[in-house]
């Protein structure tokens, strides 16, 4: 069935990439919605069966296929009005339309691989689709960031084959030689623990570029500053959760040998550098779509730092990590509104939003609400169950430390929406300001309302669901 | 044999880390095509002949021919200057050269493993690492994409080193080394070196936060 989708997909984007006719182009991102609405149906049917050798339909997978299905409906629609709004020429309609179309594909076969090769490979097709998006704008920014985009991730998929070249010499210790990760587990007693350590060092800093975190984090901020926003809101969402899904599965493996406790201390040590670079450049960003980025680098912190602390964190992680898809990528969405109404990407000349656009002003103080965690965002639930397992593992100093690095975040965050929403803008002529539609708005705010609903309300399945990907690790 | 040919490789980069010119760094990038191309007939004596032959193809043809005369042809197509300006002086780079494969021979030494010749693993993290040296260090945007090319054959001879027991990772290494470097030469060619007239990292310093 994986095949059949993968299969089905690909001769979409061919089709869109030699077709120029408009009703076409847009009638075919329609039927790849419902293609994609079909494969997520079928999959959650399927629900923990192997499909195709290489895939698996197991929990994790299927949450955030369920994520991705949800997010990629508003990202078509916004696609389609900014290219309205932009009278794009054909070919670089097409262009952007195939590569939205390949991103999604590739990150949904990502997410359900359970072979490490294999996610390797697809993570590497999200590079090539990425890269296009960023490229759409064609001027010498969007080049720079491409260059950079491509160079990062290049090494970083490198890092993750050598990573997997040492699984293999440490996985040669049992006389096996398959790399999934069923088989890692169920091995996971007799590995070399010398291979496993620097297996696990390589594919860690290698998905971090995916992710966002500290070391490789740079590439990914430059990305979804230059990708147009309804690209940029996949970037900043469901791009991160398949860096993610990759260093998660590997770690539920290593969660299984004697290295826990070693690799709880890199985990917790890259995500305690993430919280604390995201502070610093919080602080002093004034470009609102790199704000938007940065605030993704502190969420994965806060993610992993769960992840490190184990317990309930682990729980709180993957909650954490759904919740903040949909609030990130709602603020991604509403900036292209933005934009439209001031022309400027600068914090310094845009302000007063409330009285050019009152819905989408809303959707940006309610993104904002979410993104801090505060109550009734459903990342409020995750991230005090995140503090609650640092708690209970001992870390207390550290915790204060992120608190302390939080506070800062969220008045560097604070400060400079309230500006965005208030504050008007000096020299900002307003006599012919676009007025945004407010219908535009309200794929936004179903999104910030499935976060609070999922965070507040879960529903036993959605719990469910979060609890099985995570029998696997000792708790 | 292979341990010779393997030192060779080692030596190469050590005549890389004090080379001024471009040319020369692209010639280096030929040899250690050809190096490798001997490595894999030796090393990979269990493996299937058509898959074999696969992989020679690639070393020959890949990296030793196509990626050499791309290169220069990039340099002739954007009149890039031939010398390759590093940031430190050439002493400097080779001391910090020899640093990096004393650490990798150290490293080495504490691993006990019977399923792995050593000298493809320090050959192999050496060159990784040699190569982040040469990005990190030259100025000019194609060095960081010669660089890159040196990290894919350092990850080459890792990859030779199981091959005999998993061919496959040796074919998913093929297959990254052509992506990404078509990937990263396509976007070189087609527009670096249009847009940005003197090719320079100092002039990808626009994206900034403010």
């Amino acid at each position: 069935m994986v095949i059949i989708y993968l299969l089905g997909s690909v001769a979409v984007v061919l089709t869109l990439f030699f077709s120029r006719n408009k009703q076409f182009v847009y009638s075919l991102l329609g039927l790849f919605l419902v293609w994609q609405g079909w494969f997520t149906f079928q999959a959650c049917n399927h629900y923990g069966t192997t499909d195709s050798v290489y895939f698996t339909f197991d929990s994790l997978g299927i949450l955030l296929l369920v994520t991705l299905s949800i997010i990629s409906i508003p990202a078509a629609i916004h696609s389609y009005i900014y290219i309205e709004n932009h009278y794009e020429p054909p070919r670089s309609r097409s262009i952007y339309l195939a590569s939205l179309i390949l991103l999604i594909m590739a990150i949904s076969a990502g997410y359900l691989s359970n072979h490490i090769a294999v996610t390797w490979i697809f993570t590497e097709i999200t590079t090539l689709s990425a890269s296009a998006l960023i490229y759409h704008h064609r001027n010498k920014l969007a080049l720079e960031g491409t260059w950079k985009y491509v160079f990062i991730c290049a090494i970083s998929i490198t890092f993750i084959f050598i990573g997997i070249l040492f699984l293999s010499l440490s996985l040669q210790h049992t006389g096996s030689d398959n790399l999934s990760f069923s088989n890692l587990l169920a091995r996971s007693g007799e590995l070399n623990s010398t291979w496993l350590q620097m297996a696990f060092l390589f594919i860690f800093t290698g998905f971090t570029a995916k992710l966002g975190l500290v070391p490789m984090f740079t590439a990914g901020i430059d990305a979804k500053d230059t990708a147009p926003a309804p690209a940029g809101a996949l970037l900043a969402s469901v791009l991160m959760n398949l860096g993610f899904v990759g260093i998660f599965r590997f770690y539920i493996v290593i969660a299984n040998t004697p290295l826990l406790h070693w690799a709880r201390l890199v985990v917790g040590i890259a995500a305690f550098l993430s919280l604390f670079v995201a502070t610093v450049y919080m602080m002093k960003v004034k470009n609102i779509k790199r704000m938007f980025a940065y605030s993704g680098i502190e969420h994965m912190g806060i993610v992993m730092l769960g992840v490190a602390a184990g317990g309930i964190g682990y729980y709180a992680a993957i909650l954490h990590i759904i919740l903040h898809a949909f609030v990130k990528s709602s603020l991604f969405f509403q900036y292209n509104q933005l934009y439209r109404v001031f022309q400027n990407k600068s914090i310094t000349h845009i302000g007063n939003y409330f009285k050019y656009n009152p819905t989408g002003a809303m959707v940006l103080l309610l993104g904002f609400i979410s993104s801090a965690a505060m109550p009734p965002s459903g990342l409020f639930v995750s991230e005090f169950l995140i503090f609650k397992s640092m708690f209970d593992a001992g870390q207390i100093l550290l915790l204060i430390a992120v608190l302390l690095l939080l506070t800062m975040i969220i008045w560097a965050f604070g400060k400079n929406i309230f500006k965005v929403l208030f504050v008007p803008a000096e020299g900002f002529d307003d006599s012919n300001v676009v007025k945004p539609s407010p219908w535009e708005s309200v794929s936004q705010f179903l999104l910030l309302a499935t976060a609070v609903y999922l965070g507040l309300n879960p529903p036993p399945i959605f719990v469910q669901l979060i609890k099985d990907s995570i029998t696997l690790l000792p708790q | 044999m292979i341990h010779v040919l393997l030192i060779i490789f080692i030596i190469t980069l050590f005549y890389m880390a004090i080379a001024n010119r471009l040319m020369t760094y692209i010639k280096v990038l030929a040899l250690q095509g050809v190096l490798l191309f001997f490595v894999v007939f030796i090393q990979l004596s269990e493996i299937n002949p058509v898959n074999l032959t696969l992989i020679l193809l690639e070393t020959i043809v890949f990296k030793s021919l196509a990626v050499p005369i791309f290169l220069s042809y990039l340099l002739k197509r954007n009149n890039i200057t031939r010398e390759a300006e590093p940031f430190l002086p050439n002493f400097v780079s080779l001391v910090i050269t020899t640093a990096i494969v004393v650490v990798n021979i150290l490293i080495a030494t504490v691993i006990e493993d019977d399923h792995l010749d050593k000298i493809f693993f320090v050959v192999a993290l050496s060159t990784l690492f040699f190569g982040l040296y040469l990005i990190a260090t030259r100025r000019k945007i194609i060095t960081h994409v010669m660089g890159y090319m040196v990290i894919e054959n350092g990850v080459f001879v890792l990859s030779l080193a199981i091959g005999n027991e998993m061919p496959l990772l040796v074919n998913l290494g093929i297959m990254l080394d052509i992506f990404a470097s078509v990937l990263i030469l396509g976007i070189f060619m087609n527009k670096i070196g249009d847009v940005f007239k003197d090719v320079d990292v100092d002039q990808l310093s626009n994206l900034k936060d403010y």
